[in-house]
């Protein structure tokens, strides 16, 4: 633990002839160029980069969705079967639960324990009950015969809403995991960037619902 | 309990792939056998397979890339020699094996050679060359490498159990299709790609985030070498297209597992956006694959011709012009699809336009060369050798984006020879280029020159011979993937094509020749000095190869060509600068975690191929688990004591000392 401590954070791999700066807390990157970022700054802009990549994937999925959303072989449309009322509910879920990661966020920045798990307990369950209504909608297209199997519109529909749930999935996994590291190992500044980069990972989530709330939904029921 | 896997999938009755496969993984267990007894396991397993240091990733993608350049040119030899005797005959190869060998020569020579070859490159020399001591995330780049190197070994495992797509290297719906390819060899494509997809997505994001994140102080955009500035647009091209691989990938998946109608010809489904998306992938790839080599050819040059390299900032203009035009020409992969004359016209001349970059940097090298000092080793001879090839394919490129043309030469040899022409002289020049220019610097001796040079005669004399005949059979008429034919005026072209074929081979074994020869001889071709070529940029003023920390203490930049300057510096003031300041270095610590990962990949891989669902759930578990016990380490680094350091230095600066002392008596 304490040599975690000394690692972590009291030292810089990437600044010239850097030791172990000194223990009064001076700033550690005192002697840094521009040209020299600090690793809070490296893993975040990197966690960006990778950020964008997931959105231009998403980005082929809508596209697909754009050209198949026509193509409904005889079945059933998007103003057949989409509800507004779940999805102003499940949108509702998501952004608040966007708001509690950003209290957590503080709260870790604080060290304020009741602070980062009472916002990550929430966030976690507002993902949740936003998985559970997407889970209901899907079983309940599937049960009359709205599969993804049906027709081209279905399919994509299907691919493109299930990629999101798939992502927040995988990020309610990714927070639970946090939350047992932050219990397990304290505010760490390898985990403080963790942290971070799930931050900007669930708010990307909700960028990314609100163009598919926009683009399938509210153009779905519209049309 | 194993899915669709059975016994029925060894392919005991097609003896041909049966015995290659069993030779090539008898030749890999051989090998591992071999590694244990001698008790070389623990020096690999702590050097190289858990090591995170950036060297040595990269020569681990150049040594995957060599494997796998020795497999897709073993299906070359058989193409050729199949349609060398397949006139007015069957051959000896069976149509749905020849299918086969077809599809995976263009998947591996494309993702599973071209790729990691320049991606190791970018690996080995990138951080040197800025001056910093590791990538942006050394674990990530160990992951990387292993998902890379999990596809291939999934694409080869398709030869001894199941078999291969065969598609083409694009599978084009709806043959690609449930319906129309019921068996696993499209399942072996996908999930090979899809695994080792997130491997480059990611070598991508480290990349992007290294150049534009770590450099050494004063390295500022416009004093970076244009190595890395290539590299810079090659990571850029991987971040914004490799996802679109992954969802195109991940529809077909879809259609193909789940009943999905995505490109299916019912319900709806359009098989033409698979063109699309999967095009709007393939070209920045070609990019991706291309910029790189066009830095090795722009440092090669201007090294070897001893003089800066002519119009920088037009190389760097040059270079982000191709990166965003990349994106603009995909269509004119399929003009014959029926998007109509006038999106045809557009991307017809887009196409054109991409020429014009091009030709900028084809005049700056010959311009860099002009009036230099040319030493003809072996990289230059590679770059000469690329500026005359890549001409012609560029040339017959422009013929090829004039739709009309197109619809002419659409499928025939006259496109086969086109790409063979931009990506052996283009990608794979300059691959071999990097890798006789660098092999000092990565192991600490020279290339034997003699066999060097003669195995870039042959290649070349042998990709005239192999390629020519082809532009010649597509103006005849002659179509690719061709299994047999019954047209006697093709015959004889054929002949040619395949005599080209064995001069390459000739290539190549002198090139295994020309690496046996100097590693027996290594004492004799040590590089001392860490300078070999007298170089230009930072790479060459650490010692060969360069110690874990890469630089003692990190260089200050105040010019471009850093190190050219630093030494002309030197022997004008018949100095070296003083002695720096040595402190303790930190450096990440070696990581299991790449290769842990990689193995449950592979099982994740295998298992969702033959739908064994109960170990593709325990392999993801497993992998999930890898990470977190990564992420739950209480030590990532460790410390480089300051003596030490100073104590590997001054070996480095007094073999610099020699090496000024020699230089200036010289002058």
């Amino acid at each position: 633990m304490s040599i975690a401590q000394e690692t972590t954070r009291g030292y810089e791999p990437y600044i010239v002839g850097a030791g172990p700066r000194s223990k009064a807390g001076l700033p550690r990157f005192e002697h840094a160029e521009r040209t020299l970022a600090s690793k809070r700054v490296i893993s975040a802009f990197g966690f960006w980069i990778f950020l964008l990549s997931d959105i231009i994937m998403f980005s082929a999925f809508f596209a697909a969705y754009a050209v198949l959303s026509g193509e409904t072989a005889g079945g059933p449309s998007g103003k057949d079967l989409f509800s507004i009322t779940r999805v102003a509910i499940e949108t509702a879920c998501l952004l608040l639960s966007s708001f509690a990661c950003g209290v957590a966020s503080i709260g870790a920045r604080a060290r304020n324990d009741s602070m980062y798990y009472g916002g990550m307990t929430a966030t976690a369950l507002l993902g949740a009950a936003f998985l559970f209504l997407e889970i209901n909608e899907f079983s309940g297209l599937i049960a009359q015969g709205a599969g993804p199997t049906r027709s081209a519109f279905l399919s994509s529909f299907f691919a493109l809403v299930g990629c999101h749930g798939l992502h927040v999935t995988l990020g309610l996994l990714w927070l639970l995991t946090m939350m047992a590291q932050v219990f397990a190992k304290g505010y760490r500044a390898d985990i403080m960037r963790r942290i971070l980069c799930f931050a900007l990972f669930w708010h990307t989530l909700d960028i990314i619902w609100v163009g598919i709330f926009t683009v399938v939904y509210l153009m779905g029921l519209a049309l | 309990m194993f899915g669709k896997l059975s016994w029925a999938d060894v392919p005991l009755h097609q003896p041909i792939p049966l015995l290659a496969g069993c030779v090539a993984f008898g030749i890999v267990g051989g090998f591992v056998v071999y590694v244990v007894l001698k008790g070389w396991a623990p020096y690999l397993w702590r050097e190289w397979i858990t090591s995170v240091d950036h060297k040595h990733i990269g020569v681990m993608y150049i040594f995957l890339a060599m494997i796998m350049l020795l497999r897709g040119f073993t299906d070359a030899i058989m193409m050729r020699s199949q349609q060398a005797l397949a006139f007015r005959a069957p051959g000896y190869l069976p149509p749905e094996h020849y299918d086969q060998i077809f599809s995976a020569h263009g998947t591996l020579m494309i993702l599973f050679v071209a790729m990691p070859f320049v991606i190791g490159l970018i690996n080995i020399v990138v951080p040197l060359q800025l001056g910093v001591r590791d990538v942006a995330f050394p674990t990530l780049n160990s992951v990387s490498f292993w998902l890379t190197a999990t596809g291939a070994l999934l694409i080869n495992l398709s030869l001894v159990i199941g078999e291969f797509a065969r598609t083409g290297w694009l599978p084009y719906p709806p043959l690609s299709g449930i319906e129309y390819s019921p068996g696993v060899g499209v399942d072996y494509y996908l999930w090979s790609l899809q695994i080792s997809g997130v491997g480059t997505l990611l070598t991508g994001v480290n990349f992007v985030a290294t150049i534009l994140k770590i450099r050494a102080p004063g390295m500022t955009l416009m004093r970076m070498p244009i190595f890395c500035w290539t590299s810079l647009a090659s990571s850029l091209l991987i971040v914004a297209a490799f996802p679109i691989l992954t969802a195109t990938l991940a529809m077909l998946i879809l259609d193909r597992y789940l009943g999905f109608h995505f490109f299916t010809n019912e319900a709806g489904g359009n098989d033409m956006m698979f063109m699309k998306l999967i095009w709007a992938w393939g070209h920045p790839e070609v990019y991706i694959l291309v910029l790189p080599a066009f830095g090795v050819f722009s440092e090669v040059v201007s090294t070897l011709s001893g003089k800066p390299l002519f119009g920088y900032r037009s190389m760097v203009a040059a270079t982000m012009a191709i990166c965003i035009l990349a994106f603009m020409v995909w269509l004119h992969h399929f003009f014959t699809m029926g998007a109509g004359a006038n999106v045809n016209a557009f991307f017809a001349i887009t196409t054109m336009i991409i020429a014009v970059p091009t030709g900028v940097k084809v005049f700056n090298w010959l311009f860099t060369m002009y009036g230099g000092r040319i030493r003809y080793a072996p990289p230059m001879l590679w770059s000469i050798g690329f500026l005359v090839t890549f001409v012609i394919g560029g040339m017959t490129g422009v013929l090829l984006s004039v739709p009309p043309a197109d619809f002419v030469f659409h499928n025939s040899l006259f496109l086969v020879a086109h790409f063979h022409n931009v990506i052996i002289g283009g990608v794979l020049f300059g691959a071999f280029a990097g890798y006789t220019f660098w092999f000092p610097k990565a192991f600490g001796f020279r290339l034997e020159e003699g066999l060097g040079r003669a195995a870039f005669w042959c290649w070349l004399l042998g990709f005239y011979l192999a390629f020519m005949p082809l532009y010649v059979l597509g103006f005849m008429g002659m179509t690719r993937r061709m299994q047999h034919y019954d047209v006697p005026e093709w015959h004889p072209w054929l002949l040619v094509a395949a005599v080209g074929v064995a001069v390459i081979l000739a290539g190549i074994g002198l090139q295994i020749a020309q690496l046996v020869v100097s590693f027996r001889h290594r004492a004799q071709l040590r590089d001392t000095t860490g300078d070999p070529w007298n170089g230009r940029s930072l790479e060459w003023s650490t010692s060969s190869p360069p110690p874990a920390f890469n630089f003692a203490v990190l260089p200050q930049i105040e010019e471009s060509d850093a190190y050219w300057e630093t030494k002309q510096r030197a022997l004008r003031q018949h100095v070296l600068a003083d002695e720096p300041a040595y402190a303790d270095i930190e450096l990440p610590r070696n990581s299991a975690t790449g290769v842990v990962c990689a193995l449950f990949a592979t099982f994740l891989g295998f298992a969702l191929i033959w739908h064994i669902w109960w170990l593709a759930a325990t392999s993801f578990l497993g992998a999930f688990a890898t990470f977190v016990a990564f992420a739950w380490r209480d030590r990532t680094e460790y410390r480089v004591s300051a003596e030490e350091v100073a104590r590997i230095d001054r070996e480095n600066r007094s073999a610099r000392r020699a090496a000024l002392a020699q230089l200036g008596a010289a002058e």
